[in-house]
């Protein structure tokens, strides 16, 4: 225990803890989207509602939901208390300061797109997962509850720059991950990058096609 | 005085051996009674600082920089010499030796520089543990490749950053000895002055560059580990902060000065461009293993180098000198080179540089291999005069680089002020009067590592020291002294900077003691010459000047050297 | 060439620093960057005026003593160069530039442009290094290393401690420095007695010098004079996991 308190203390071990907690809900992501594709099944939402309506009832699905949340709660805590703590680290900082020369905007930016994300999440949680589980009548239908929501354009919207923030959270967090991990050498590298793309471009892109297909009133 | 080299009896190959045995020991338990004192933490004094501290003594150790490993050992690049005979070429801790002895012009002890071969082997096993990167060849074993001078391939590696890796492997050392507390390490000091008490050294006067304060360290012996005084010639491949003042306030001290005619010009470095340079940049020697040198063959031919064709070049080291041809020492490599400049034939817009062309080896083994070998030396020749090595033959000329003369040491590595011992580059010890390539890191270490533990016992375990408090009165009187000449020369308030001060000081210095003293002096030179090769033949003789004080002359005291093993003789390279 | 310098001027540790204007008049295009502010200082010293006070040593990229934030960048706007080394062919005439020390806790600043990088020299005492004693050693072939293995130590060992990874990094962090070390030791079968022991003491001391977290932006390995990969902090984040859960 007194290790892993010390691991957990340490820098890198810190790190760890963000990439690897990272790397778990970019997997859940997958999950999560594959289950709403089905949204694009062409039976006006049946496949999609029956599939709303069973997965709560899955044991295992609600015990993974509690880890999930734990994962999610681990995940910001530590990253938000490495943001905070780096923050001091520097007491006066630079007059001029040309950080795009050396950095890409996406690295320097997992904070704020990071907090973003996590405010979406927040709006999405209260709008889908909440009101399913606590509000739902008889006769819920998950698919019409989505489709009222992303056929409103201020929601829809939001859905979209959260979709583009979460990639961009993912273009610099993916790799990163495996960075910390000590697997993103020299072989590994140009495989992290491309996989990386289904996860920050194609990932999103899957997410943010269902408020378009929406909004667009397909 | 009668200058005693306390060289150890018995033949040259086991006189090491014997002086070790009958060196007086201090007993294990006994040693953390005494500190140490050392000044300076290149090679030799990181090295000595951790060898000492790991015997088990204590040890004070301070630099000017404010970390052990900015020392000015970092900027050697080429290699270190050790005659492991890896290559099988012949090589032998003899040969090493004898080379050592004939390229410093035959005005080294013997007997030293046959401990220096001696122990050049352990200082490469020593390194290695150390874990330095050493070049290797594909097999995994240590490569080598073969330096001015030599005809064997003795020199071990690391890439063009050899200095500063072994000064790395060194710090390693020093740094693990801090963290168990046996050294003491402070750094952004500057020793100002010696402290001589009954006749011995205990101690010194150090600035702290910090806060301005002088503060006294104290112990029973002082190593000066301090480097060369090159810095007299202001344009000179060391670094600034390389002052010579520890070696110079010693030698006021009374520590005799040895041979300080002999300073090394290096051939290889990058020319002077404009008088507002703070220094000139050496690159490594090895690039001759590689370069070929050559003028045009036409005095004052400003031709664009490709447009000088094969036949209108001289690569006058090859024709003057054909077995080692590029590859002759470094005095004869930078005399030639100053002669054709001197005649007409440099290059260049100042005409004070002559050509190091690898078109032949690029053609030979192809841009890579060069890029591997040599790619940071191009890209500092290309960061500093903007041309492209690759392309166009690099510019070179001579530059001082070395000091083989220092204070003088007996074969303890002591100087005439008991328990002042000085090691690596300010020691005149192993050189003679030309140093050979990749031997001022060989003799740093082996100094560092594996002589000044041995023999700085037989000096504590011989001698009584009293105790001594740091307000004793021969530290207050150095501290006024000191503070008097702080104080005098920060309220001199002249009309020219110090550095311009020093540029005088160092253009007087290579007009008439460079590489070719002025004109009447040559002429005077000519007419001493013959005398002088009389005398020489007559003896050979180690020239320690002795301070006498302001105004006065300095006298001369000479140490007679023995050949017994290597016949001297005018130094051919053809 | 002429330029406007707005330079960091700061008595001591403690006092507050601001910045103050200079000119630099009639300056070569192959002057370095040090050798211009020695023009500056000259003409400081003759009006009998503090002169800017910034480290240097060897003048040629390898002390790692010199170090500038030359207008927003670490060592100036060249890439693998030392500020040393940094030629003034680099900047426009008549251009402005802002000079500032290393800005990190860890490296507080002692005067003027020269700031206090001893927190280094702690986190390799804490264990960047092989412990052998003088004349302990083996034969020097007696292990055999592969060439690949030998070069890319080489590579790491490159590392001149300026600093300008810490400088640059949004975080502080020293992770540049301290793996290029830990990587350094680890490709070597030398090192590898010690590999567990020396990773996490020096990550521990790394942290307590104050230097802050690895966000990978990569932006050390785009500032390093000596062009030091991250692929080295891969390395030691490696040698990390495995020294705690291995």
């Amino acid at each position: 225990m007194r290790a892993l308190v010390q691991f957990y203390n340490s820098s890198v071990g810190k790190k760890l803890i963000v990439g690897l907690t990272g790397i778990l809900l970019i997997g859940y992501l997958i999950i999560h989207l594959f289950g709403n594709l089905l949204i694009f099944r062409n039976d006006c939402g049946k496949a999609f509602d029956t599939y709303a309506e069973i997965l709560p009832q899955v044991v295992i699905i609600r015990t993974i939901e509690i880890g999930l949340f734990l994962i999610f709660i681990f995940h910001i805590v530590t990253a938000a208390y490495t943001w905070l703590l780096n923050k001091q680290t520097r007491d006066q900082n630079y007059k001029v300061r040309k950080p795009g020369q050396t950095s890409p905007l996406t690295s320097r930016t997992m904070f704020f797109s990071g907090s973003i994300v996590f405010i979406f999440l927040v709006v999405h949680m209260r709008q889908f997962w909440y009101n399913s589980r606590y509000e739902a009548g008889e006769h819920y239908s998950m698919y019409e509850v989505v489709k009222t929501t992303f056929s409103e354009p201020v929601y829809g919207i939001f859905y979209l720059i959260a979709m583009f923030l979460l990639g961009f959270h993912l273009r610099h967090g993916f790799q990163s991950a495996f960075q910390t991990f000590g697997l993103r050498d020299k072989t590994y590298a140009p495989i992290i990058e491309w996989c990386g793309i289904i996860f920050w471009l194609l990932i999103p892109l899957g997410f943010a096609s269902m408020p378009l297909f929406f909004l667009l009133n397909f | 005085m009668v200058l005693n080299s306390k060289i150890p009896e018995g033949p040259i190959q086991q006189k090491w051996d014997n002086h070790r045995f009958n060196i007086k020991l201090v007993n294990a338990a006994n040693k953390r009674k005494y500190t140490i004192v050392v000044v300076g933490t290149g090679l030799a004094g990181s090295s000595a600082a951790a060898s000492l501290a790991e015997l088990g003594y204590n040890v004070i150790s301070l630099c000017y920089h404010e970390s052990p490993r900015r020392a000015h050992s970092i900027a050697a690049q080429g290699g270190i010499n050790a005659p492991k005979n890896y290559k099988n070429d012949g090589d032998s801790i003899w040969r090493l030796f004898y080379d050592t002895v004939k390229g410093g012009d035959y005005r080294a002890r013997e007997a030293n520089v046959y401990r220096l071969a001696q122990v050049s082997g352990n200082i490469i096993d020593q390194c290695v543990a150390q874990g330095v990167p050493f070049g290797r060849e594909y097999g995994g074993l240590l490569d080598n490749r073969s330096f001015g001078g030599a005809q064997v391939s003795r020199t071990f590696y690391a890439r063009g950053q050899t200095g500063q890796q072994l000064l790395l492997g060194a710090y390693g050392a020093l740094s693990r000895q801090i963290n168990s507390g046996r050294v003491k390490f402070f750094g952004r000091r500057e020793m100002l002055d010696l402290i001589v008490i009954e006749g011995q050294a205990r101690g010194i006067l150090a600035r702290n560059m910090e806060t301005g304060a002088l503060e006294s360290y104290i112990g029973d012996a002082v190593v000066l580990a301090t480097g060369g005084y090159g810095n007299t010639f202001y344009l000179a491949t060391m670094a600034k902060y390389s002052n010579g003042t520890a070696i110079w306030k010693a030698h006021k001290k009374g520590a005799f000065f040895g041979n300080p005619c002999f300073t090394q010009i290096h051939p290889t470095c990058i020319p002077l461009s404009s008088d507002y340079q703070s220094k000139l940049t050496l690159m490594s020697e090895s690039l001759r293993n590689d370069g070929r040198i050559w003028v045009p063959k036409k005095a004052g031919d400003k031709r664009n180098p490709k447009d000088i064709p094969e036949e209108e070049r001289d690569y006058y080291l090859e024709r003057l000198y054909p077995s080692f041809g590029n590859l002759v020492p470094r005095d004869v490599a930078s005399r030639r080179a100053k002669e054709m400049c001197d005649k007409g034939f440099g290059v260049g817009s100042t005409g004070l540089a002559v050509y190091l062309d690898f078109a032949d080896t690029i053609k030979r083994n192809g841009k890579e291999w060069v890029e591997e070998k040599y790619g940071n030396l191009f890209d500092m020749y290309h960061e500093i005069t903007a041309e492209n090595a690759y392309e166009t033959p690099m510019r070179i000329y001579p530059a001082v680089h070395y000091t083989m003369g220092g204070l003088w040491v007996d074969y303890n590595l002591m100087t005439t002020i008991p328990g002042l011992y000085v090691i690596g580059e300010a020691n005149f010890s192993d050189h003679g009067a030309n140093r050979l390539g990749a031997s001022a890191l060989m003799q740093g270490l082996a100094d560092g590592y594996f002589v000044i533990p041995y023999t700085i016992g037989d000096y504590l375990a011989s001698t009584k020291f009293p105790q001594i408090k740091p307000d004793h009165p021969a530290f207050k009187e150095a501290e006024r002294n000191i503070q008097e000449l702080i104080k005098k020369l920060l309220s001199i308030k002249g009309k020219q900077t110090v550095d311009e001060i020093h540029k005088r000081l160092g253009k007087v210095m290579y007009d008439h003691c460079g590489m070719a003293r002025n004109e009447a002096g040559l002429k005077k030179a000519l007419q001493l010459i013959p005398q002088l090769r009389e005398e020489f033949e007559k003896f050979a003789y180690v020239a320690a000047w002795e301070y006498k004080g302001n105004g006065l002359n300095w006298e001369l005291h000479k140490e007679p050297l023995a050949f017994e093993y290597v016949k001297p003789s005018t130094r051919s390279y053809k | 060439m002429n330029f406007t310098l707005k330079i960091w001027r700061q008595h001591d540790r403690n006092s507050k620093g601001k910045f103050v204007e200079y000119k630099a008049s009639d300056i070569s295009p192959d002057m370095s960057f040090l050798e211009m502010l020695d023009a500056v200082n000259r003409d400081l010293a003759k009006k009998n005026e503090d002169i800017i006070a910034f480290d240097h040593d060897c003048r040629e990229g390898i002390c790692g003593s010199c170090g500038l934030y030359i207008s927003g960048r670490a060592h100036g706007p060249q890439r693998g160069v030392t500020t040393c080394e940094l030629r003034m062919r680099h900047f426009h005439d008549g251009e402005t530039i802002v000079v500032e020390p290393w800005r990190a806790k860890a490296f507080p600043v002692i005067k003027d442009l020269i700031v206090d990088r001893t927190a280094f020299d702690r986190v390799i005492q804490s264990g960047g290094y092989i412990s052998v004693d003088t004349g302990s050693t083996p034969e020097a072939s007696s292990i055999p290393i592969p060439k690949a293995n030998a070069e890319e130590a080489m590579d790491a060992a490159a590392c001149i401690g300026c600093g300008a990874c810490v400088a640059v990094c949004k975080n502080s962090s020293a992770m540049l420095f301290m793996s290029a070390k830990v990587s350094q030791l680890a490709l070597l079968p030398q090192g590898h007695a010690e590999r567990k022991i020396r990773v996490q003491r020096m990550v521990h001391q790394m942290d307590k010098e104050g230097f802050g977290h690895c966000s990978n932006t990569y932006a050390c390995e785009q500032e390093c004079p000596k062009k030091i990969s991250v692929a080295h902090i891969t390395r030691m984040n490696r040698e990390f996991i495995r020294a705690a859960f291995w």
